[in-house]
């Protein structure tokens, strides 16, 4: 079980990786806060599965609820302001 | 018990991987929100139920309360994550981002 556990934080983290593609080379800026998303979502698992390796669970479970809270309220608040912020372009013009 | 847990976390780091597959192959932005949308609400929620029934089979007191909190992260994320979809997606059709369409044959 502890193979098991290893082997998804590993793979997590290179899911990650992949993610962080299009937070870095994506077209527009939502795209760039979408893949945000999905990496802070990824890391709330990670956090879990971290405290599983460790037998310490109950400590990372409350980090893990505080960087969910936190990974929504980025996301809504980034949204909000490009919503309301006329002068940036969110498409590439080709 | 375990048995159940590593199915669930299995089939939790498929969803995983297709949405990332997802994220960097799909030609727009709506359709980049569509598999990100499963790949946060129902791959997340699947390994943290996961977590939760693992950490359940040594039953106690500590063991059910770290699984009720699990449980509580799941509902939170399972409304949470619509939520910001959904303000991402709306600031796009809004603000006029056109969605892809296929490419017109030629005559």
């Amino acid at each position: 079980m502890e193979r098991l556990f290893l082997a998804v934080g590993i793979a997590l983290v290179l899911l990650m990786f992949l993610s962080l593609y299009r937070v870095i080379a994506g077209p527009s800026i939502l795209d760039r806060i979408l893949g945000a998303n999905v990496i802070g979502t990824k890391t709330t698992i990670l956090l879990l599965i971290i405290g599983l390796l460790f037998d310490n669970v109950g400590m990372y479970v409350d980090i893990a609820v505080a960087y969910a809270m936190l990974n929504f309220i980025t996301t809504l608040g980034a949204a909000k302001y490009f919503l309301r912020r006329k002068s940036v372009h969110l498409e590439d013009s080709p | 018990m375990s048995i159940i847990a590593s199915a669930l976390i299995i089939a939790g780091l498929f969803f995983f991987f297709v949405g990332t597959i997802g994220i960097l192959r799909f030609p727009d932005f709506f359709t980049r929100a569509h598999a990100a949308g499963k790949c946060d609400s129902l791959a997340a929620i699947l390994v943290m139920v996961g977590i939760a029934v693992f950490n359940l089979a040594e039953p106690s007191l500590a063991a059910l309360l770290v699984s009720i909190k699990i449980l509580f992260i799941a509902v939170f994320v399972f409304i949470v994550s619509p939520t910001a979809t959904h303000a991402l997606t709306e600031a796009a059709l809004l603000r006029g981002v056109k969605p892809w369409e296929k490419e017109k044959k030629r005559s």
